[in-house]
């Protein structure tokens, strides 16, 4: 098995799909927690539709599809933000709305112009896309994420717990916002080579629904989903590779496990305290 | 000395005239109730006072506090009722106010939070989780952390909805002793008998009108009166109802 093992990551697309996933499931368990909370789990899935279908566009056109796809989706995230703010309409239906309309672009796109081999990649995910600038990217926005992440710790916290209260002693909370939304889509648009765009969002909100059965302290529970997400990715891609099923696909599954034994355990713990 | 001072305050709310006209101030030591319908303009007026929004007339004056330096104990969101934190977490968050622009808790900041928690006497349960606690003893937490946040001016909106008769009561002793401790307090409350009975001024907002006065003077208004449809005693609160 360890021999395997080291043949297995040997191969450079093993060690790009490695790099990249734990970095991705690293970032996305760190915002993730945030979002779960501020009820906004279904922000990655719209966001993640959004980017198929800047990625059908940009593929079409023939331009960079990291370079269209990024830009494109912080500005869904945007205004995905503004319309909730504005209190206009739902921050359910306002993603509904985005994520159902950019698919149904992304299909057309894709049908007039007849390059479907290279976006089957991205609705799916696959670890042969990956490249060098992908590993890139992946290692600068985690880095960016993860020092943010600690640097702003307590004052995501308080935003998250209670804007009225943060807004109120002067924390601008708009810009914490921001902040979160931003670094989703640069996270989603990374990840969804991975993962594909129907798989990422369940990389940013199960580990954290995972924890909250068992944690009782926000400090806890961004620890702990960080290390389910790292754990499930690496376990998953693994895994993956030896029964030969799709990465993505495996790597939910088994985040559905452990969701599930964490939930028992935290039912019993329960009833025993 | 006046802490705040509104002087025919205007303000609105979507481009629609929330309240004009507003004139009432707050002086320290203060146990000011602000009581009236729904859509009289009472949340526009703690935005306005929190400075979270501008008003569109009038004066509002600040002296010797600030408007982020006022304990905001807002109304609990759904999202809250499953959060995961610690009641030292929670309070703790009230501190960040005092450290501008650095990232962590000073050694002051969790001394202060101790001493608000054993004066809300909540130790007992400083590493429970928020969500497993009861209304009352949330209640208390955000408390804590609304006075982490200040040392002067507390503004509480509806503090005690949805809590049962005996917290209620609780609620409104431990407000009432921090005021004796010589806390200023403002109180968004629908509770009218004891908006009476604990404060010591009045704020009753309505669509075209306001009173702004003690409350002694307040019980005399006939619009107190069609509040409390005549069944209200000074000390002892209101027992007509079906009786």
């Amino acid at each position: 098995m360890a021999d395997e093992l080291m043949v297995l990551f040997s191969y450079p697309f093993m060690q790009r799909a490695l790099i990249v996933g734990i970095l991705v499931s690293l970032c996305a368990a760190l915002l993730g927690t945030s979002l779960v909370l501020k009820r906004y789990s279904m922000i990655g899935d719209g966001l993640s539709h959004v980017g198929y279908g800047a990625f059908a566009i940009a593929a079409s056109a023939g331009i960079a599809p990291l370079g269209f796809a990024i830009p494109v989706v912080i500005a869904s995230a945007f205004l995905l933000l503004y319309i909730t703010r504005k209190g206009k309409m739902g921050g359910d239906s306002a993603i509904a709305i985005l994520s159902s309309s950019s698919l149904a672009i992304g299909m057309i796109v894709v049908a007039l112009s007849g390059v479907s081999i290279d976006i089957n990649s991205y609705m799916f995910g696959s670890i042969l896309a990956l490249k060098e600038e992908d590993v890139m990217l992946s290692i600068v926005c985690s880095v960016i994420v993860v020092l943010l992440f600690i640097l702003l710790y307590h004052r995501i916290f308080a935003v998250t717990f209670d804007e009225s209260f943060s807004s109120a002693t002067g924390i601008h909370t708009n810009v914490y916002n921001t902040f979160i939304s931003v670094l989703t889509a640069v996270v989603i648009v990374v990840g969804m080579r991975l993962m594909g765009a129907l798989l990422i969002s369940s990389l940013m909100i199960f580990p954290s629904l995972t924890s909250m059965r068992l944690c009782r302290s926000f400090r806890s529970v961004t620890i702990c989903s960080a290390v389910v997400s790292v754990s499930c990715f690496t376990a998953g891609l693994i895994a993956s590779y030896f029964i030969n099923i799709p990465t993505g696909a495996g790597i939910v599954v088994l985040n559905l496990a452990v969701f599930l034994l964490f939930a028992l355990a935290g039912k019993i713990l329960k009833r025993d305290g | 000395m006046k802490l705040i001072e509104c002087k025919d305050l205007c303000m609105k709310y979507e481009g629609i005239t929330a309240f004009e006209g507003l004139t009432f101030s707050v002086d320290e030591g203060d146990f000011l109730c602000i009581v009236g319908e729904n859509g009289s303009g009472k949340s526009t007026l703690i935005k306005g006072l929190l400075g979270l929004k501008k008003h569109s007339g009038g004066t509002i004056e600040f002296s010797g506090v600030k408007p982020k330096e006022i304990g905001y104990l807002p109304q609990q969101t759904a999202a809250q009722k499953d959060f995961p934190a610690t009641v030292w977490e929670v309070v703790l968050s009230g501190c960040l106010n005092r450290n501008s622009y650095f990232p962590f808790y000073t050694k002051e900041n969790k001394e202060r939070a101790k001493t608000e928690i054993g004066r809300m006497k909540i130790e007992g349960i400083a590493n429970k989780s928020y969500r497993d606690l009861s209304g009352g003893q949330q209640q208390r937490v955000l408390l804590a952390r609304a006075l982490c946040a200040t040392e002067k001016l507390l503004l509480l909106d509806e503090p005690v909805s949805g809590l049962d008769p005996i917290v209620t009561s609780e609620m409104y002793e431990v407000i009432h002793e921090l005021n004796h401790s010589g806390v200023t307090v403002i109180m968004v409350t629908h509770d009218i008998h004891n908006a009476v009975h604990y404060g010591n001024r009045i704020l009753n907002m309505s669509r075209n009108d306001y009173f702004f006065g003690t409350s002694d003077d307040y019980i005399k208004t006939d619009s107190f009166k069609a509040m409390s449809r005549g069944c209200f005693h000074k000390e002892g609160g209101c027992f007509s109802h079906g009786r």
